[in-house]
């Protein structure tokens, strides 16, 4: 590799917040000043490119100190790395969260996406950029993760440190002074606020959100933290993989493909290491469980983690969080640092010789990472493209090696099961989606929030629970990539057969209501907008099929019948080739909602 | 002396293909499988010496017991699999995916393009006059080679030719996002500011005409561009030791294009900058 950088080099402040990350360069070759020894030595090869990894993290930190990210500092950066300029090029390009172009050093991306769309956000939206001036970019942003609180906003003002300010639910007034003074901002209310459940007896999985203290370990422990892992210890690798499963669970992300089949596949792997992701990239419009677990019981997941990894054989575990979630990754960065303080994590968790550690990495604004491949690849410092399977994960994951990648839910679900054995565990929810289930509802509800439901409760059942309004229209499930189901439709049993059985889908368990003040035209172009952002542009069928989707959808705007028509059946062959021929997930449930719209709803009939 | 790599001897893999029984070696794609069978699997982003990516999804083909199509080009043939070529499942996704492709790209100079697009019954004006377009023009910004995006389809295969798989130079990436993704160069700046060496072994494997040799470029734009009138001639590259084998375009006594056959065993088809473009000492007739 002989690589080539061109002229310009970074400002001081650039220059600091890579040399933060990655300590001052040894040479000249990664940057120093020369000097006659690195003339007689070169230092690259494998163990230079081997930390192509950390580009993901530099452009963070670049973007974090200064607010985009320049071409001197790109250059700097790929030098330090030995990354080629322009593969670092396509990587920052390719996440919503940096620039490559200068911006403000403050950016206040508002939440356009379906909960916040239905909360009033277009207005939210024009009230602040009328106030705001040149020294603040506002940026109309998909889902935040914040929709139990729509209409939501989140400034970053880059500096050192990097400030972040939530305000949600935002009025013009709370949003602007959140850009203009994120310190000073009023801090976000506490997760329990997202869970309407919560001192409830009966919950397993959100018991001790809004109960424990989320930064103490102590507490943690005195709520029954760290009973699974020594559980766990008690029964060996083997023995947990067993219990996993005999307890029928299966992933909570969307797949529902069976846990313990998954990790036993890594297990029994003769190559090593055995890498542990964490998929913590929970973008899907209407989703925030994830966030709601990692902020109020961060330590549940650094347990559950830990399980697993000791249950695979492996001793690296990888969170890979949201870029929009801030006070999570504070959390789980806090829960790290006190785990490993505590032997926790480490060479010798709880003194039983097993090693594993685990670290937190950023995503930085791609829904599509959420596919476990294109997160692999993201992770190793490439742009977050889906790859074919198979080779499976289980296979061929991170960095090439065996991987076990779940969802934070479905973590978190290895701890009950441990804690009360899996028969008692496969007893609750039915006979093929055992176990309690998170739901995300908001919309058209009096008490939006994170519910925690045995499998087999209906649809009417949870949103009775979350108090729906008079005047139901349609509810979405299963978030962008999910279906809309109708109001006469409410007893479809929220399991994964049932929601199969009526044409529809679970998907990570997004519950959005939206009565008959929202226009449904609007709803769906949004949808449309979604998948056009955030495809890769990796396959055909996705990179143009959902640029045409969104046209058509255009075009029909609020026309009905005959004349629309011949868009609809447009839509439907193009959607028929987005699910048959798209490379992953993402282009292959682009056009669900749609159709479901159209062949549930009636709409345009 | 020539040797002929005979290979690890490979186990052979049973499986049918449109309800044919057929045997390949362990290791074979769909593709290779199909095309051994004499099935005509369209493809785009398949190159001969590149490892696909399969993007363009056009090779899509059925397999019995799998949710959605799979690429031919990259799936790889396992015994017992149940491969159709030809259902109207099939038809259907290749005919949006040239819809899609033709509404969005200049597909004139793609071999084949046209004949496919007519095979499938594919009509890529039905999306309107107001069909999103990338709308790039030529970057003529070198006297070797011209980059026409307009007539790009993201194939990568010429980032993983300038790249891992070849060249290794990295002078090219893609950048940006879904529809506005784009192949470019650090900073999306002018290939003389890049790490180009100008081998040209991105023009030998783009399967669109979207990167093409400045000669041609300029004579198509002049109308004198014939294929129809031009002979190809193998010689030997004479600029250095290795030798490498080249393929030299000529019309009307003049070296329009060079290539390399891509089945030498030594060079794939890539070239260096002088085998590439060093041509025109020959055509020095004072």
């Amino acid at each position: 590799m002989d690589l080539h950088f061109g002229a310009g080099g970074p400002t001081d402040d650039e220059r600091a917040a890579v040399d933060e990350l990655l300590g001052p360069p040894t040479s000249s070759w990664e940057g120093a000043d020369r000097r006659d020894a690195d003339l007689r030595w070169a230092r690259g090869g494998r163990a230079a490119r081997g930390r192509r990894h950390l580009l993901l993290p530099g452009l963070h930190a670049i973007n974090d100190r200064v607010g985009w990210i320049s071409a001197g500092a790109l250059t700097y950066l790929c030098r330090r790395l030995t990354v080629p300029p322009a593969e670092a090029y396509g990587v920052a390009t390719f996440y919503a969260m940096f620039s490559v172009e200068p911006r403000p050093a403050t950016v206040l991306r508002v939440c356009t996406d379906l909960a916040c769309a239905a909360a009033g956000a277009s207005d939210l939206c024009a009230g602040i950029e009328s106030r705001l001036g040149r020294g603040v970019q506002v940026e109309r942003s998909a889902c935040l993760g914040l929709c139990e609180r729509a209409p939501a906003a989140l400034a970053i003002k880059a500096g050192d440190p990097v400030r972040t300010a939530v305000s949600a639910p935002a009025t013009v007034q709370e949003a602007v002074l959140a850009a203009s003074s994120p310190d000073s901002a009023p801090e976000e209310p506490s997760p329990t606020t997202a869970v309407p459940q919560a001192g409830d007896p009966s919950l397993t999985l959100l018991r001790r959100v809004g109960v424990v203290d989320p930064s103490s370990l102590d507490d943690y422990r005195a709520h029954g933290g760290y009973a699974a892992l020594r559980r766990a210890f008690e029964l060996g690798p083997a023995g947990v993989i067993r219990e996993v499963t005999d307890s029928g669970l299966v992933g909570r992300g969307g797949a529902a493909f069976p846990t313990g089949r998954t990790w036993q596949a890594v297990a029994s792997q003769p190559d090593h290491p055995h890498h542990l992701v964490c998929n913590a990239n929970e973008s899907e419009p209407g989703a925030f469980k994830d966030r709601v677990i990692m902020e109020g019981d961060p330590y549940a997941l650094v347990e559950a983690m830990t399980v697993a990894a000791y249950a695979i054989g492996a001793h690296r575990g990888h969170l890979y969080l949201r870029g929009e979630y801030s006070r999570a990754a504070h959390r789980m960065q806090h829960a790290v640092d006190q785990a490993r303080a505590r032997g926790l994590l480490g060479d010798d968790i709880l003194g039983r010789g097993h090693a594993f550690d685990i670290e937190i990495r950023r995503g930085a604004g791609a829904y599509v990472c959420g596919e476990e491949t294109a997160l692999f690849r993201s992770l190793e410092g490439h742009r977050g493209e889906p790859r074919e399977k198979p080779p499976f994960p289980g296979e061929t994951g991170l960095f090439g090696r065996p991987t076990v990648a779940n969802n934070v839910e479905t973590l978190v679900n290895v701890l009950p099961i441990l804690a009360m054995g899996a028969p008692a565990y496969a007893m609750i929810g039915t006979e093929r989606s055992t176990g309690p289930k998170l739901f995300c509802v908001s919309g058209s509800v009096d008490r939006p929030g994170v519910y925690e439901l045995p499998f087999g409760a209906t649809l009417g059942e949870v949103l009775r629970l979350a108090g729906v309004r008079d005047g139901l229209r349609a509810v979405l499930l299963g978030g962008a990539a999910g279906s809309f189901v109708g109001p006469d439709e409410l007893d479809i049993p929220l399991t994964f057969e049932g929601t199969r059985e009526a044409g529809a889908t679970l998907g990570s368990g997004v519950v959005m209501a939206f009565d008959d003040t929202v226009p449904l035209p609007r709803l769906l172009l949004r949808i449309a907008e979604f998948f056009r952002a955030e495809s890769c542009g990796l396959c055909v069928p996705c990179r143009v099929g959902t640029v045409r989707q969104e046209e058509a959808l255009h075009r029909i705007g609020e026309r009905t019948g005959a004349a629309a028509a011949d868009d609809i059946a447009l839509l439907r062959e193009v959607g028929r080739a987005m699910r048959d021929a798209s490379a992953c997930g993402l282009g292959q449930n682009a056009w669900n909602a749609v159709e479901s719209a159209v062949d549930r709803l009636g709409m345009y009939g | 002396m020539t040797v002929t790599p005979l290979g690890i001897p490979r186990r052979l893999l049973e499986f049918t293909i449109d309800d044919e029984k057929t045997r390949v070696p362990e290791g074979s794609t769909l593709l290779d499988a199909c095309r051994a069978a004499g099935k005509d699997i369209p493809t785009l982003c398949h190159g001969d010496t590149l490892t696909p990516k399969s993007t363009c999804r056009i090779c899509v083909v059925e397999v019995e017991g799998s949710r959605t199509l799979v690429p031919a080009c990259s799936r790889k043939a396992e015994p017992g699999m149940a491969v159709r070529t030809d259902t109207a499942r099939v038809r259907h996704s290749r005919r949006i995916v040239l819809e899609l492709l033709a509404s969005s790209t200049d597909l004139s100079t793609t071999p084949k393009a046209a004949e496919w697009i007519k095979k499938y019954e594919a009509k890529p004006d039905r999306f309107g006059p107001d069909a999103a377009r990338p709308g790039e023009g030529p970057r003529v910004d070198n006297d070797l080679y011209v980059r026409d995006y307009g007539k790009c389809v993201l194939c990568y295969k010429c980032v993983d030719a300038c790249g891992e798989q070849w060249q290794n130079s990295f002078a090219i990436s893609v950048c940006g996002r879904g529809f506005d993704a784009r192949i470019a160069v650090e900073h999306d700046g002018p290939l003389a500011e890049s790490a180009c060496v100008y081998c040209g072994n991105c023009i030998e494997v783009c399967p669109t005409g979207a990167l093409s040799f400045r000669s041609e470029f300029d004579m198509r734009a002049a109308g004198t561009w014939d294929e129809s009138a031009q002979t190809a001639t193998a010689t030997v590259c004479a600029h250095c030791e290795v030798g490498c084998t080249l393929t030299l375009h000529v019309q009307d006594n003049e070296i329009v294009k060079v290539t390399s056959p891509h089945d030498n065993p030594v060079t794939h088809g890539n070239l260096c900058n002088k085998g590439r473009f060093g041509h025109q000492h020959v055509q020095n007739r004072d």
